[in-house]
């Protein structure tokens, strides 16, 4: 029995001193395994005498059972140091900046213009275009804006012949929306207008919104109501809104709409020109005379129409003060929309 | 519409502010654009007399004067050409204060004392520019404050009117609004007719009686037309805006401001026989009162004697028959003008007058009368002279206007009940007449006459307008009818550009907004040679003088704004309308355009930097097109795009219609417009592009699926999109994905051969596939590209 005590102990001395997994496994089948040389101590007992075989049988496991549990606790001990040093190995300073694509950005002008859009569309508006190049009549005489007409004067037109031009406003949409549909009408024109002006506070093309809602029993209140509740939307602000009489061809009434600045509150300053009032847009009730060119009976029906600048709106909204900043894409400007 | 608040009270007198009168104009539509003082804030201005000139004994160009302040007589140093004994002038006295770092002090000029200085009106902020010191007329009253004396403290009101408010062009026209607003009359100062004392009269005939139906004319003989007008009259002309010319046209001004008459004067002396109002003819020439002489033609009405056309009637005189300074007889002309003939006339000649302005909005029929006598008592009084009696001839006049009204309109358009008495007041106020009227309640009704002056009154419509004006539109009713409505269908067979847009931004792209005319010679570059161009016949500029084809240039110009500006890495896209010319169809579509240029990813620590290529702007595309969830629809072929670079672009289909183009800029392009690095750029075409099958859900397959790769040699002239084609048609239903994921090119492989390796996978829903039927497949298209590609396994 001496040769098991000392074959446990050099057995317990060599898993101490074991310094990975694999030695560890080399020593465990070394001393365990099917031909170890703690399993080929269970091969002496038979040689002994029967009474003693018991005691020495019970002798060899405990010792490999103490080898076993040996192994154990050092295989233990090996996994955390081998996990800790893959912790501290794989470490990384997560204060770098991530790998990322740039995002881009809408034009601060599209952005303004989808915010128009979804805030009608929650009225039931919808959304029309409509072509760019147009002719005199869609532009000018299907609006009561016949020739000579000293309105005409006032939009600096860009003309391709004396029949063909760029459309100056987006009131032109209206007129082909009611040409080709049938009443009523709900709808919102968004779009590129272009004027022959060029200059701080001009240029040469801008962006419109048109809106315009014909049915049975619209009237001036229903139109005061709308475009209220829409500046008090847009500019997320319980505004003063003022209405002005005005004049425009294809309505009548008309009105100028002005808001309180959005700037100074009302008080006055050199956005709103000192009268604590912002001109915003231009309204009125359909003229009946283009309610009839258009073929919607203007006795059963009325309707009210608006116009506004995108441009100027998105310049109020995002406290852009210079116009040309729009058009010269400057990616430094843009990228402060994303 | 300039006017001063001083003349305006003089006609109505309103107890309310300066402040409250501008936004009560405001508010009636006549908007205030602009309010300011009448003069310069200086003080300590009288007037002064002086009582002698005497040359100062050591400068040439100096008088030494004595000048009485209506207390003492001091002595004053003056250096003005036109100083005389006698005179009254404008004397700042020491301590005057004539503009914030500017007070007279005593000094001494050339050893010569001088206690004050002698204005002149510009000096004093009333003119822009003088010759000499202000003569004032002797009545002056000597030591009286300037302010005083000339009213200065006075209000200049500017009113931004709309083209339909002829009417208000004028002090009695404000005066009108301002009483009906104030509900006070205004009063009408009297003008007395002029009696003839001479019987000299000038035939006039109306030879096109639609276009001037009414035409009055009168004589004045022995006028002299060098006395200066007097200082009244020229500052109420100044604080309008007008400059003082000469007595003749400044009385004629006058007028034209006061009660919104245009008048002309003709020198008698110049005109032959007899006036005929007619059209010119073709190509008739006259010389007008700028210099500039002008071709006529049959549109334009002229006032003309029996030998040529003296004057655009209701535009612009002629030089030759105007007042000058030997003029001695006058003909006084005042007219009513048909709005219509007169409309765009002095556009067509590049002009625009005052009387243009007023006689295109119309003036009223009824003031000729008024006007000529009005204008007759100031000639007078300002160059003497005798009137011969006034001679009216007329034609077809416009018939007064009868419009209906019904109360029920007025309840459906403007959402309120006004009550009957009420609207009968204010259209009564403003001048219009009950003709008939019908008392039924609730079916109220009337026919109004509507007053000579109004030009923009003539249906129902413009009448509840009036009202709604006079009732105050904050006044009327605010309702929310309008906001409930109902539930929109939303398309999801179409894509909308804001889903587009979106995913390109989510890609690195930034929005960018260019003007649709471009400068035409890259433009031209940047096209396909069978489409033509759009050019606009007045443009801002030749840089901006064509209508795009394509988004390029934009894109392009952007590129080069940025890039002047330190930018090293730039994706941009735009949408918006292209235009061409076919035949006699102008064609406007709606297009989607991108461009990128630099590194792929932008500057950052983590992966090795490299320059886009084409197959990184394809990616970005394909993207798109997967958002249509029918990307077999599509297809890529080389094709050659002058704007592209041959071997690097391509047209993109969808089922035969052509989607757009994707490629690097030509590269003659990129150096003509000094580029540095390749320019990837594509165009797509919305209505093609936006058409989307809704998704529908393939069932999941429970069974595994089995993956083999192959690598195939090929020559490189072989397109992959053929050889790709031609494995998913003979891999059959169960080939779930085809993968390229590996391409090698090297020498082992000889020049003209490349290695594809692809990946495909197999899947059945309804059962594990086994290796022999995978081997079966795979053999079969590897026959199929030995045969058709001469491909080999590598």
């Amino acid at each position: 029995m001496d040769n098991l005590e000392s074959l446990t102990s050099s057995a317990l001395q060599a898993i101490e001193q074991a310094e990975n997994a694999a030695e560890l496994d080399s020593l465990r089948v070394q001393y365990l395994g099917k031909k170890g040389s703690l399993t080929e101590q269970l091969k002496t007992l038979g040689k002994l005498p029967a009474e003693e075989r018991p005691a020495a049988g019970a002798a060899i496991n405990q010792a490999k059972q103490q080898v076993q549990e040996a192994i154990n606790l050092r295989k233990e001990s090996i996994d955390s140091a081998a996990t800790s040093e893959l912790l501290q190995r794989e470490a990384i300073d997560v204060t770098f900046t991530g790998r990322r694509q740039h995002v881009g950005a809408l034009h601060p002008v599209t952005r303004t213009i989808e915010r128009i859009e979804d805030i009608f569309s929650a009225a039931g508006f919808d959304t029309v275009e409509g072509p760019e190049i147009e002719d005199d009549y869609h532009n000018f005489e299907a609006l009561n804006i016949p020739d000579h007409h000293p309105a005409r004067a006032m939009h600096d037109t860009f003309y391709f012949d004396i029949n063909t031009l760029l459309r100056t406003h987006t009131s032109t949409v209206q007129v082909r929306t009611m040409e080709t549909g049938e009443a009523p009408f709900r709808i919102i024109c968004p779009g590129r207008v272009y004027r022959c002006d060029s200059d701080l506070t001009h240029t040469p093309m801008f962006h419109q919104v048109e809106g315009l809602l014909i049915d049975e029993n619209a009237s001036f209140a229903d139109l005061k109501g709308i475009i209220e509740d829409f500046l008090k939307a847009f500019f997320e602000a319980d505004l003063s809104v003022r209405f002005r009489p005005s004049y425009f061809p294809f309505t009548e009434p008309s009105a100028e709409v002005d808001v309180q600045c959005v700037t100074c509150g009302g008080e006055g300053c050199r956005v709103c020109g000192h009268t604590g009032w912002l001109e915003i847009l231009g309204c009125g009730m359909v003229h009946p005379k283009v309610l009839d060119m258009s073929g919607v009976d203007s006795e059963k029906y009325s309707g009210y129409a608006f116009g506004m600048g995108v441009d100027r709106l998105a310049m109020l909204r995002y406290q852009i003060k210079d116009l040309r900043l729009l058009f010269e894409n400057d990616l430094r400007f843009l990228q402060q929309f994303s | 519409m300039k006017f001063s608040e001083t003349w305006l009270r003089e006609w109505v007198d309103p107890e309310i502010s300066t402040e409250e009168l501008v936004s009560q104009l405001t508010m009636a539509g006549l908007e205030v654009d602009a309010v300011e003082s009448a003069a310069n804030q200086f003080n300590g201005v009288v007037v002064g007399e002086v009582i002698s000139v005497e040359k100062h004994p050591d400068a040439d160009k100096l008088n030494v004067c004595q000048v009485s302040n209506g207390n003492e007589t001091l002595q004053v140093v003056c250096g003005a050409p036109n100083v005389a004994s006698g005179q009254k002038v404008p004397f700042a006295l020491v301590g005057a204060q004539l503009a914030e770092n500017f007070t007279i002090k005593q000094a001494k000029l050339r050893g010569a004392e001088s206690n004050g200085m002698l204005c002149s009106a510009e000096e004093l902020g009333l003119a822009e520019k003088s010759d000499g010191i202000l003569e004032l007329p002797s009545d002056a009253k000597v030591g009286q404050d300037m302010r005083d004396y000339l009213a200065l403290d006075d209000t200049l009101i500017d009113v931004d009117l709309t083209p339909n408010r002829g009417d208000c062009l004028s002090i009695q026209g404000i005066a009108r609004e301002v009483g009906v607003l104030n509900k006070s009359q205004p009063n009408t100062p009297n003008f007395d007719d002029v009696p003839s004392t001479i019987n000299d009269v000038f035939s006039v005939e109306l030879l096109s009686p639609e276009d001037c139906p009414r035409y009055l004319g009168r004589v004045i003989r022995n006028v002299d037309v060098s006395v200066v007008s007097p200082v009244w009259l020229q500052e109420k002309l100044r604080r309008s805006g007008i400059r003082s010319i000469d007595p003749a046209v400044d009385v004629t001004n006058y007028v034209m401001l006061e009660l919104g008459q245009p008048l002309h004067a003709f020198d008698l002396d110049n005109l032959q026989k007899g006036i005929q109002v007619r059209r010119a003819k073709q190509a008739e020439k006259l010389v007008l009162l700028d210099g500039r002489e002008v071709e006529l033609n049959k549109e334009t009405l002229v006032i003309a004697d029996h030998k040529k056309a003296l004057a655009i009637a209701g535009v612009m005189g002629g030089e030759h028959s105007g007042i000058n300074n030997n003029t001695q007889h006058i003909f006084l002309e005042s007219a009513f003008f048909n709005p219509l003939s007169i409309a765009g006339k002095a556009r067509m000649y590049g002009m625009h007058t005052d009387a243009s302005h007023r006689f295109e909005r119309g003036v009223d029929y009824d003031l000729p009368k008024l006007a000529i006598e009005r204008a007759t008592n100031l000639l007078l009084d300002i160059v003497g002279g005798e009137a011969g009696p006034v001679v009216m001839t007329d034609a077809d006049l416009p018939e007064s206007k009868v419009v209906k009204l019904r109360a029920s309109k007025v309840l459906s358009l403007l959402g309120i009940d006004i009550p009957a008495p009420e609207i009968e007041d204010i259209l009564t106020r403003l001048g219009l007449e009950v003709v008939e009227s019908v008392n039924e309640s609730g079916n109220e009704s009337w026919i109004f006459k509507v007053p000579s002056w109004r030009f923009d009154i003539s249906i129902e419509a413009d009448l509840i307008e009036e009202l709604a004006r006079i009732y105050g539109y904050d006044n009327l009713p605010i309702s929310s009818a309008s906001t409930g409505s109902k539930l929109h269908a939303l398309s999801e067979a179409k894509l909308n550009l804001r889903q587009l847009r979106r995913r390109l931004i989510s890609f690195g792209y930034q929005e960018v907004i260019s003007y649709s005319f471009v400068e035409p010679e890259l433009e031209n570059k940047l096209s396909l040679p069978q489409t033509q161009a759009i050019s606009l016949s007045n443009p801002i500029s030749s840089e901006m003088s064509v209508m795009r084809r394509n988004l390029w240039s934009g894109l392009l110009q952007t590129l080069k704004h940025n890039q002047n500006r330190q930018q090293d890495r730039v994706r941009i896209f735009e949408s918006g309308l292209v235009f061409s010319k076919t035949a006699d169809n102008i064609s406007q579509d709606a297009m989607l355009g991108g461009l990128i240029w630099g590194n792929q990813a932008p500057e950052q620590w983590g992966e090795r930097s490299r320059s886009s290529d084409f197959y990184d702007i394809k990616g970005d595309i394909e993207n798109l097109i997967a958002m249509t969830n029918d990307s077999s629809s599509f297809s890529f072929e080389a094709a050659e795009h002058p704007a592209l670079q041959p071997g690097q672009s391509a047209r993109i289909s969808r089922n035969q219609k052509i989607l757009g183009w994707v490629g690097a800029l030509n590269p003659q392009i990129q150096s003509a417009l000094d580029i540095p690095g390749k320019v990837y750029l594509f165009e797509l075409d919305i209505k093609i592009l936006e058409e989307a099958a809704l998704t529908k859900v393939n069932t999941l397959s429970k069974y595994p699926s089995v993956r083999r790769d192959i690598a195939l040699v090929v020559e490189k002239g072989h397109k992959y999109a053929e050889i790709e084609a031609l494995i998913r048609q003979q891999a059959g239903e169960f080939l779930e994905s085809l993968v390229l994921f590996d391409v090698y090119q090297g020498e082992n492989l000889g020049a003209d051969k490349q290695s594809l390796a692809l990946g495909l996978t197999f899947q059945n829903p309804e059962r594990t596939l086994n290796d022999e039927e995978i081997n079966e497949i795979i053999n079969k298209c590897i026959k199929a590209l030995e045969a058709q590609f001469n491909a080999e396994l590598r």
